[in-house]
């Protein structure tokens, strides 16, 4: 029960990208295609969950013991900087084909405060290994359902005449406001 | 580039926010009321000053090739210490902000920065291109937090202009965020033209 309760409260009521303001910018920049929207969904729920899973374990066994909880900004995005670079490395050599489809937004991934938000919350909110993997993949697919579903939009967003001044970007957070509008409605459910 | 140049490009003509569109994730996450966006804006412009001198200072040691891994550790090191003065001295602002304070280090604009100016140029014309960038984020901040709590809650920096109950307080919860982002970058557009 406790799982589907971080399920459901990571993917709809807290999403990660329209109530918590994290991940915004590839969610702004890559999601002008369901194409690349995917991609990049995919790319982050496969590093958000692997970089949860590593620095929880370096949290509980070399900064907690140590007292070096100061350290955990700097450590935390060094060890993502290197995950994603070895991710990227391993992918190359065991999958080809996945590393076709997920290459080119890796390097990205490392900028993206998603990852390393997540992986702070997780030990905020004092959640265990698994409890933590749940957090992480449920916040991943949080992630991507609103990136797909903003990407859909966008790609409709294209056939309309809009004025002058709000074409780009300024449409485009007006739309995220409008789904993040949507997605108030899920809010009480857990 | 004159220093004067280097000052003022920042603050309007390149504009983090509204122009540049970097450090969307604090600009929508911070602004749900002036002071924080305040607090925010100044604390990534410290973060940015420091980094950026060190890395000018630092960037004929640093081999080209790790040389974005070594600016991330100098960011970093100026983020925690940023985090530990707030949470020390001033706890409900740290409270307020959260998360935000450390993901300073994952912000697009301090990376930016180091790589785009800091990294080519001396140490006092980084230092003004730190100061500079910083206060164009903190303007951006702060409007966006005035704008936002205006409209929400009737008051600004906390004082009452008119009474709440007459605010939509859409403008303070996240969708508001990205509409009122959204209008701002609209307007500035037509200033713009």
């Amino acid at each position: 029960m406790e799982y589907i309760i971080i399920f459901i409260a990571a993917v709809f009521v807290n999403n990660i990208v329209l109530a918590q303001f994290l991940g915004i910018c590839p969610f702004l920049g890559v999601s002008k295609k369901i194409d690349t929207a995917v991609g990049m969904s995919a790319a982050v729920a496969f590093v958000m969950t692997i970089a949860t899973l590593v620095t929880f374990l370096i949290q509980k066994f070399a900064l907690d013991p140590f007292d070096l909880q100061f350290m955990q900004t700097i450590s935390f995005i060094l060890v993502i900087a290197a995950l994603v670079q070895m991710v990227e490395i391993i992918l190359k050599k065991v999958s080809p084909a996945l590393y076709q489809a997920l290459g080119v937004f890796l390097p990205l991934i490392t900028t993206n405060c998603a990852i390393l938000g997540v992986a702070i919350l997780a030990i905020k909110k004092d959640y265990n290994l698994l409890t933590s993997l749940v957090f992480a993949v449920s916040s991943a697919i949080g992630f991507g359902l609103a990136l797909v579903l903003f990407s859909g939009i966008r790609e409709h967003l294209e056939f309309v005449r809009v004025p002058q001044g709000m074409r780009g970007t300024p449409i485009a957070l007006i739309t995220a406001g409008l789904l993040a509008m949507a997605f108030m409605g899920f809010s009480g459910i857990v | 580039m004159s220093n004067k140049k280097i000052l003022t490009d920042g603050i309007i003509k390149n504009n983090p926010v509204f122009v540049l569109l970097l450090g969307m994730c604090p600009a929508l996450g911070t602004t749900s009321s002036a002071v924080n966006g305040l607090a925010m804006g100044l604390a990534t412009t410290l973060v940015l000053i420091c980094s950026n001198v060190v890395i000018s200072m630092l960037k004929n040691f640093i081999p080209d090739q790790v040389r974005i891994p070594g600016f991330v550790v100098v960011i970093a090191t100026f983020v925690t210490l940023v985090q530990m003065c707030m949470e020390a001295y001033i706890p409900a602002l740290y409270d307020s902000l959260g998360l935000f304070i450390p993901l300073i280090v994952v912000n697009c604009i301090v990376l930016g920065r180091a790589e785009a100016f800091a990294a080519k140029n001396g140490v006092f014309s980084s230092s003004l291109d730190g100061i500079s960038i910083g206060l164009g984020f903190t303007l951006a901040l702060t409007l966006l937090g005035m704008f936002r709590e205006f409209l929400g809650t009737g008051k600004l920096f906390d004082f009452a202009i008119y009474p709440e109950q007459y605010g939509s307080l859409i403008f303070v919860l996240a969708p508001g965020a990205f509409i009122a982002l959204g209008f701002l970058i609209a307007i500035v557009n037509k200033l713009k033209n």
